[in-house]
């Protein structure tokens, strides 16, 4: 029913339209305006009139983000976000509804939501800036921490075991989960932009550097000289192939997945697996959602992607249904419905 | 009352009667006095209704704590109440007996499955000797039948198992009971078609037990008198039978269609609430949209975002549940968006016991979150009074952008009573505009009513962030300054505050000014009505007032109760409305409590005015 103005408010938006004009109150350095800028520099490229858009956050440096897009925005509570933007989407399933959260928000005490909102594939955006680190309450450990980190509530080091975001997504059932980096912005963008069009729940995991509590966190996966033999970039119909050399591989050992070198031992460019977005099931997308250094090279790039109705669009068909079947409900004949009698 | 059937007993006339059926959860008595209460229902009769159930869906039969029970009263006269003790009690087993006799009145009539007293079921009842033949029931008039033997030779050649037998006996102590009280079976049996129209043979089988029980009651000289009413002197009109919760479900559609505002339910079942969310959920062919969430947190959040998507807003929930919604309240409350929590209490703390009723959320609802967090609360009175309290907590959320809490108890809920069927077009109207005018837009600007403007999401040129953040007082903005934070927080409050005014002059039952005044909330209207009808008739100078709004308070409140000399507080809790009262009109009242999961009853009220005046 907004789309009358879909003209005239797409018509020459730029990515100044959609800054909000706020004092953004990130730390300098924060990996967070990499991801700002890129969402804001995309919204005008994807034909939707701004103000279809909706920013929906919890609690967080990353929940923030509503405030620096001239978008509608709300900033609620702590780990709420899905829920709260489920109820949004579902209500009003025209907007586009876009979920920022952070590892405490999202997968700590919001973890409920966030795999109840995927498992439904509601059609939320879901763009998870992961420090691994918690930042607003200066410095303690998230449920993304690495094992032995020392944190103002790890002083003797993290004997919590963290979770995989994309893992953990991937095993609600998620139907499209891709991981980014902060320091790979064009990548960031192909990604951002194939999460906007997907139509059921689009999960996002975005490595962020928290310049403050946690600075450095992913240099390994950034600085030129590391990143080629740290970074698998997932391409779908490509083979999984990585390295300075490109001549690392991830092959099918049995059940499991291990790394091994081209040339080596007999293995050939043949026994590479071939990276399929498309999957029937997410096995092979899981065992790469578990990759870790120093084992294994860290996936960026689309995990899974497949097409399942949303729930926003089968709770749409029932009401369509209901009243094809029922007509439209009156309701001077629902009060009277039951048994009733009549006292003259 | 031209099909009732002809009996060659005298018939006696009733004013009023109150039953009890009890037996084991798997007994079927919820059924049998549902049915009871639709076939009195079709004679016209006035009633009122309370199942009282256990937790466990199948408790172990024949143990004390599974024993499930359903009541009614009904009467030629108005109702208030379900009754305060029974003078029929039906009881399935030993247990069932053994739980239930200390309420029946003495005197009372007891007709008791005979058959379910074998020395286990005794000795799972805890009783040393058998109740129908020790002599210990001869206060009673005791009519021991062997309802499970006499079923199961009705249905010798019904084909079915023992077990499927051992479920057509509530069909006949059914009949058993309409033949007493001079009800028609035919419709009834009309109904049993139709219940069972997939499993024809369990109808014809359940038909079969109904006339048995209705034959044996006829054919046997046990009982000396069958009982009748006169047809009631009730309100003309069409009326149904309605429970609390889908009176509540109708009035929030109601709401929906009066308002043209779509109605979003997000919520997750807890008893005694459920029942709103399923209702609602089979009504989609409205303009509503019901969403189970994952969690009672995940309820009302969705709602919140659907309230600022352009929806009216509910969730449902009891006590525990109302617990875990608090933080999401203050978002609402601080976001300034229409909803309505609806709690359906029940005897707590914690998970307490969720079967049984109770009063005591209302310091949770007026108080229970952080910081300064207004929220108005309403209560409804009776089970058909939730549609009107779903219409004004309606009402106050859309015209004051603000959450509503509405309580209601498990013995509002779940209960039944006949409902005056409202005409649509005598019901209030709900004028609802959303904003669209972007000019000189300010989030936080406010009306008359200090009610910011709904703006909704897909709005051009009103794009906007707000959040759980303090805010600017116009633009909406973060804003930890601190005037601008009292004058939110004052604002906010007076804004509640002025709800007030809108409120109807309360109603004063009695006299004007003396002895003593009753004040009471939700469901002990019944009960307080009852008694102070009692104790007007026995010349007592008494008045009572019953509040709808709880948060604000009705603004002429303090002036009534300057007027009496003391104040009574009945409610079942440990004196949440006496707490309220005294702080906010700095009166000492005198409190009646009851926590006991049950209603308070006509003669505890009555007996405590006696003691007063």
């Amino acid at each position: 029913m907004m789309n009358m103005t879909a003209e005239n408010t797409i018509q020459n938006l730029t990515k100044k339209d959609f800054e909000s004009g706020l004092d953004v109150r990130w730390c300098p350095g924060c990996g967070d305006y990499a991801v700002l800028s890129q969402i804001t520099k995309l919204m005008p490229k994807l034909g939707i009139p701004r103000e279809n858009y909706a920013f929906v956050s919890g609690i967080g440096c990353s929940s923030r983000f509503p405030y620096y897009v001239n978008t509608y925005g709300l900033h609620t509570i702590h780990g709420r976000a899905p829920a709260i933007a489920s109820g949004l989407k579902l209500s009003r399933p025209e907007l586009s509804v876009w979920v920022v959260t952070g590892d405490g928000d999202a997968l700590a005490i919001g973890g409920n939501h966030f795999i109840h909102a995927i498992r439904r594939n509601m059609g939320l955006k879901i763009i998870l800036l992961n420090n691994r680190i918690y930042g607003l309450t200066k410095g303690q450990y998230s449920p993304t921490s690495e094992l032995g980190k020392k944190t103002k509530t790890t002083p003797l080091g993290n004997i919590d075991r963290p979770f995989s975001p994309v893992a953990l997504a991937l095993g609600a059932g998620a139907t499209f989960v891709a991981r980014a980096i902060d320091g790979d912005q064009a990548m960031m963008a192909t990604i951002l932009e194939r999460a906007a069009k997907h139509e059921g729940t689009a999960f996002v995991e975005v490595l962020q550097n928290c310049v403050v509590f946690n600075d450095g966190a992913f240099d390994r996966l950034t600085d030129k000289a590391t990143r080629d033999d740290t970074r698998l970039v997932l391409e779908h119909g490509k083979p999984l192939i990585f390295g300075k050399e490109r001549n690392k591989g991830i092959r099918l050992n049995g059940m499991d997945t291990e790394v091994v070198t081209i040339g080596e031992n007999g293995v050939t460019a043949a026994d590479i697996l071939v990276h399929n977005e498309n999957a029937a099931h997410s096995g092979l997308a899981f065992s790469l959602g578990q990759f870790e250094a120093p084992d294994f090279p860290m996936p960026f790039g689309v995990f899974r992607s497949v097409d399942k109705p949303s729930y926003q669009e089968l709770s749409r068909q029932l009401s369509e249904s209901a009243r094809a079947s029922r007509g439209r409900g009156e309701l001077a004949k629902l009060l009277n419905s039951g048994e009733t009698w009549t006292i003259k | 009352m031209s099909n009732a059937p002809v009996t060659a007993r005298p018939i006696e006339e009733l004013e009023s009667v109150v039953i009890r059926f009890v037996g084991d959860s798997g007994d079927g008595m919820q059924l049998t006095g549902t049915e009871f209460s639709k076939a009195v229902a079709k004679a016209g009769h006035g009633f009122v209704t309370h199942p009282d159930y256990p937790s466990e869906i199948r408790a172990p039969t024949g143990t004390l704590y599974g024993v499930s029970g359903y009541q009614i009263q009904y009467s030629a006269g108005q109702v208030f109440t379900s009754g305060d003790a029974p003078d029929v009690l039906v009881a399935m087993n030993p247990a069932a007996l053994k739980t239930n006799l200390p309420d029946v009145k003495r005197g009372g009539i007891l007709i008791v499955n005979n058959s379910a007293f074998t020395p286990g079921n005794l000795e799972k009842a805890k009783y040393e000797s058998n109740p129908l033949t020790d002599g210990s029931l001869q206060g009673y008039r005791l009519y021991p039948i062997d309802i499970s033997a006499l079923t199961a030779s009705a249905l010798q050649d019904s084909g079915l198992g023992k077990k499927e037998v051992g479920m057509c006996k509530n069909y006949f102590s059914l009949g058993l009971m309409m033949c007493l009280y001079n009800r028609p079976v035919d419709k009834e049996i009309g109904d049993i078609e139709k219940k069972f129209a997939k499993k024809p043979q369990i109808a014809a089988a359940n038909i079969t037990a109904l006339r048995a029980g209705y034959a044996y009651a006829e054919a046997t000289e046990m009982f000396a008198v069958s009982y009748q009413m006169r047809e009631s002197a009730v309100k003309p009109g069409k009326y149904r039978s309605i429970s609390g919760n889908t009176a509540t479900a109708l009035g929030f559609v109601a709401a929906s269609e009066l308002s043209g505002v779509p109605l979003f339910i997000g919520s997750y079942p807890i008893t005694p609430a459920t029942e709103i969310l399923q209702e609602l959920s089979g009504l989609k062919h409205f303009n509503v949209t019901s969403f189970q969430a994952e969690d009672e947190i995940a309820g009302i959040c969705s709602t919140i975002g659907a309230a600022y998507g352009g929806a009216l807003g509910l969730t449902t929930t009891s006590g525990p549940g109302m617990a875990l919604k608090t933080e999401a309240m203050g978002l609402a409350t601080i976001l300034e968006i229409p909803m309505v929590i609806v709690d359906v209490q029940r005897a707590g703390p914690c998970t307490g016991i969720p079967t049984k009723t109770e009063q005591s959320d209302l310091l949770q609802a007026v108080y229970g979150r952080n910081g300064e967090c207004p929220i108005p609360v309403i209560a409804a009175n009776s089970p058909a009074d939730c549609f009107d309290a779903a219409l004004e907590a309606s009402r106050i959320a859309v015209k004051y952008m603000t959450p509503v809490i509405l309580l209601t108890e498990g013995g509002i809920g779940q209960a039944t009573e006949p409902w005056l069927i409202p005409d649509v077009a005598s019901l209030p109207k709900m004028e609802v505009k959303y904003r669209t005018d972007p000019k000189d837009f300010k989030p936080y600007a406010r009306d008359e009513n200090l009610a910011r403007a709904w703006v909704r999401p897909g709005t051009p040129g009103m794009e906007h962030r707000i959040g759980g953040l303090e805010k600017d007082f116009l633009t909406g903005n973060i804003s930890s300054e601190p005037l601008n934070h009292q004058r939110m927080c004052e604002t906010r409050a007076a804004k509640v505050a002025g709800i007030a005014k809108d409120f109807p002059p309360l109603k004063v039952e009695g006299p004007a000014q003396g002895e003593l005044l009753m004040i009471g909330w939700g469901s002990t209207y019944g009960s307080i009505a009852k008694a102070w009808q009692e104790a007007n008739a026995a010349g007592k100078s008494v008045a009572f007032v019953h509040l709808r709004h709880l948060n604000p308070m009705p603004a002429d409140l303090g002036d009534i109760i300057g007027r009496y000399k003391k104040i009574l507080v009945p409610e079942t809790n440990l004196g949440q409305l006496s707490k309220l009262l005294r702080e906010r009109y700095l009166r000492d009242v005198i409190q009646l409590n009851k926590v006991q999961g049950k209603p308070l009853r006509v003669t505890e009220i009555y007996d405590r005015i006696l003691e007063l005046c």
